[in-house]
């Protein structure tokens, strides 16, 4: 069984069609990027997938291990091991990260039926991950991504990711507002959680992201479907001859 | 001709007429004391209860909302007595120095007086002060800030007793003190209590005014004497059913510092209002406060601070969250006289509304006479965002805790501001038992 079917995906947002019969399937262990121009409704997968409100799945489903999740809430979803890495995080003041991660990470494994960690466990778990990260003790005590740098904020999604432990990770444009350096010890997190139990949807409009995280496979996304199925070096010709071809035949 | 006529009294302001009438030879004092009371009463019965073409009372018509007026408690017996002390309070976990008022009356038994007495603190009873002609009392009552607050003015004509605390230059009492204002029972009564704070130059005091009532009227004033280079940390909590006016009249000296925070959580109908007085130079103050309300519950914080010295800064925050029909209110007026140059004035009103009927009044006002200050202020009102939320959700977390958690955010970012460690714990402790009954 693969680990995640999507099919005949028909998704409109407030009356406006975004995603047009979109199928793709991606297996156990797989890195598959998803790459497109702008407005192919690649940010758009990403918030179905998560279940944001406002999203509305006309046609079509989800299948993660076997399983339609388009009734869950979104928190049902994360239980289940999905994971949204946001293009933008947003701030959430006055909660301080540490109680978000433990809130988080407990509640998961509450719906779970698996037993809290306990203080010292998560703490151990919260040190380690975020050293890796370059992210300070400070910013731990601070609330969740207020004041932070863009590159802050996404290094903040990664760690997240480390610590939830997802089975199904939908990175949605990660690369975006980072630096060279930035990008590389974000990419060096993600790498790191690669696994046979765990697949990996990383979203990206430029073929840089996918020098450091290399992908089992690239799709290419156009007016709302896939347009182009191949391996990494399909991203390189993408880069080289950029998405005119596809805006073309789609129209 | 602006002067409304007024031929028709309400029910309610008969029956104050009364409740004046036959009260006035037994209330405490004679002489300048029955003086202050006739007169504070003329101008009640001049303009009656405040309705919502006075501008002040605008969202709290008291016209309509105070259909009858209560008769005066009847001093409590001994049975009212015990059962006062089953009154679990907020700060129950909080070493303070209790003032117990039961129906409006001291309750010495009650109170934390004789054991472990304060150096350089005077406490007593207002009754036994006005009985007597107490000199600091008499150098004070009605005239810490000057208002024609209508309620203030029934306070003044009817203030049975209150607490009356001194603490002397420089002395800093180890731990808060308490006023504690209860209802014995939940029979029809009202209470009219009046205290005077007289903090001295470089004294440090932490003070909180609570109220536990059940369907009584209460109206309380303060007067506070805040002296130079003091400071004072003064918090008030309403909770209950009933109808609460609590004034606080604030006078503060030079480089003091004045901190207040206002706490109302499931109160049925609450005015709180405070009147500041910036009088001394180089003050710093921040007046706070967050209501927690729902089904009808009605609570309406109005401020007055007049700056009448140069370089002083205030910072107004007070926040609502509103469940279901309530209302919250906030009036906040900053007068920046001429001479008070290089004034920094700030106020912040948040409302959070978790319904579609909840309602938030907003009025924030400015009248500035100096030309050199930093004015400002600023007002929201809104739903949780639901970006926030579904970022919650997200990483698992299940929307009523994603709600909760938001919502006690909210709520502790003011909160946070309470220097205090014990009350701060209590009053997120009651936030948070607020909200588990959501």
């Amino acid at each position: 069984m693969s680990m995640l079917e999507i099919k005949n995906l028909h998704v409109e947002v407030e009356g406006k069609k975004i995603l047009n019969g979109l199928s793709l399937t991606i297996e156990k262990g797989q890195v598959a990027a998803i790459m497109g121009p702008n407005g192919s409704g690649k940010s758009t997968l990403a918030y179905v997938l998560a279940g944001k409100p406002a999203y509305e799945v006309t046609e079509g489903d989800v299948l993660l291990d076997g399983e339609s999740i388009l009734d869950m809430a979104p928190d049902e979803r994360a239980a289940k091991g999905v994971f949204l890495a946001f293009q933008y995080p947003v701030e959430v003041p006055g909660v301080a990260t540490m109680t978000f991660l433990r809130t988080a990470l407990n509640a998961q494994r509450k719906t779970r039926g698996e037993g809290e960690f306990s203080t010292p466990e998560f703490m151990k778990l919260v040190r380690d991950t975020s050293a890796k990260l370059g992210i300070s003790q400070e910013h731990l005590r601070r609330p969740v991504n207020v004041g932070f740098s863009g590159g802050e904020k996404k290094r903040n999604e990664i760690m997240q990711m480390a610590i939830l432990q997802p089975r199904l990770a939908v990175l949605d444009e990660t690369d975006s507002g980072l630096d060279i350096d930035a990008l590389k010890i974000v990419s060096d997190g993600v790498n790191r959680l690669r696994s046979p139990d765990r697949a990996m949807v990383v979203i990206t409009h430029y073929q840089r992201l996918l020098n450091y995280i290399v992908p089992d496979v690239v799709h290419v996304l156009a007016k709302g479907r896939v347009v182009k199925t191949g391996g990494k070096e399909l991203a390189l010709e993408l880069e080289a001859k950029g998405y005119a071809e596809f805006v073309g035949e789609a129209a | 001709m602006n002067v409304e006529l007024r031929q028709v009294k309400t029910e309610a302001e008969q029956a104050l007429s009364v409740t004046f009438k036959d009260a006035r030879a037994a209330l405490p004092g004679k002489g300048d004391v029955a003086k202050l009371r006739e007169d504070a009463f003329s101008r009640f019965e001049a303009r009656g209860l405040p309705h919502r073409r006075v501008e002040e009372w605008k969202y709290t018509d008291l016209r309509t909302l105070m259909r009858t007026a209560y008769p005066l408690a009847a001093p409590p017996d001994a049975a009212a007595l015990t059962r006062a002390q089953q009154i679990s309070g907020l700060f129950a976990g909080v070493d303070r120095q209790r003032l117990v008022f039961i129906d409006g009356v001291f309750a010495p038994d009650l109170s934390d007086l004789t054991e472990d007495a304060e150096e350089g603190v005077s406490i007593g009873s207002l009754a036994a002060a006005l009985a007597k002609a107490d000199p600091l009392v008499m150098a004070h009552v009605g005239k810490t800030v000057a208002t024609d607050d209508v309620a203030v003015a029934l306070n003044t004509a009817l203030m049975g007793d209150g607490a009356v605390i001194r603490i002397g230059a420089g002395v800093t009492p180890h731990r808060p003190i308490h006023l504690i204002f209860a209802a014995s029972n939940d029979r029809p009564q009202a209470s009219y209590v009046r205290s005077l704070i007289v903090v001295e130059k470089g004294a440090q005091a932490t003070i909180i005014e609570s109220h536990e009532q059940l369907s009584a009227q209460v109206n309380s004033a303060v007067e506070l004497v805040v002296g130079d280079e003091a400071r004072v940390d003064y918090i008030r909590t309403a909770r209950g059913r009933g109808l609460q006016i609590a004034t606080l009249l604030a006078s503060v000296g030079a480089g003091a510092t004045f901190n207040t925070f206002a706490f109302a959580a499931d109160a049925e109908l609450v005015r709180n209002q405070a009147f500041i007085r910036f009088a001394g130079e180089n003050t710093t103050a921040g007046l706070r406060g967050v209501s927690l309300l729902r089904n009808k519950d009605h609570v309406d914080n109005t401020l007055l601070i007049e700056h009448a010295a140069a370089n002083c800064q205030s910072r107004e925050q007070f926040r609502a969250v509103l469940d279901n029909d309530a209302h919250s209110v906030f009036q906040g007026k900053i007068v920046v006289k001429q001479h008070a140059q290089k004034t920094d004035a700030k106020m912040l009103t948040r409302a959070l509304l978790l319904s579609e009927t909840a309602e938030a009044y907003s009025k924030p006002e400015l009248e500035i006479f100096a030309d050199d200050v930093v004015c400002g202020h600023g007002a929201t009102a809104g739903a949780l965002d639901p970006g926030l939320k579904f970022y919650l959700m997200a990483r698992g977390i299940p929307e009523q805790e994603a709600e909760a958690l938001l919502i006690q955010a909210f709520i502790g970012e003011t909160v946070e501001e309470i220097a205090h460690e014990g009350i701060r714990e209590a009053l997120i402790v009651a936030s948070l038992k607020w909200l588990g009954a959501r």
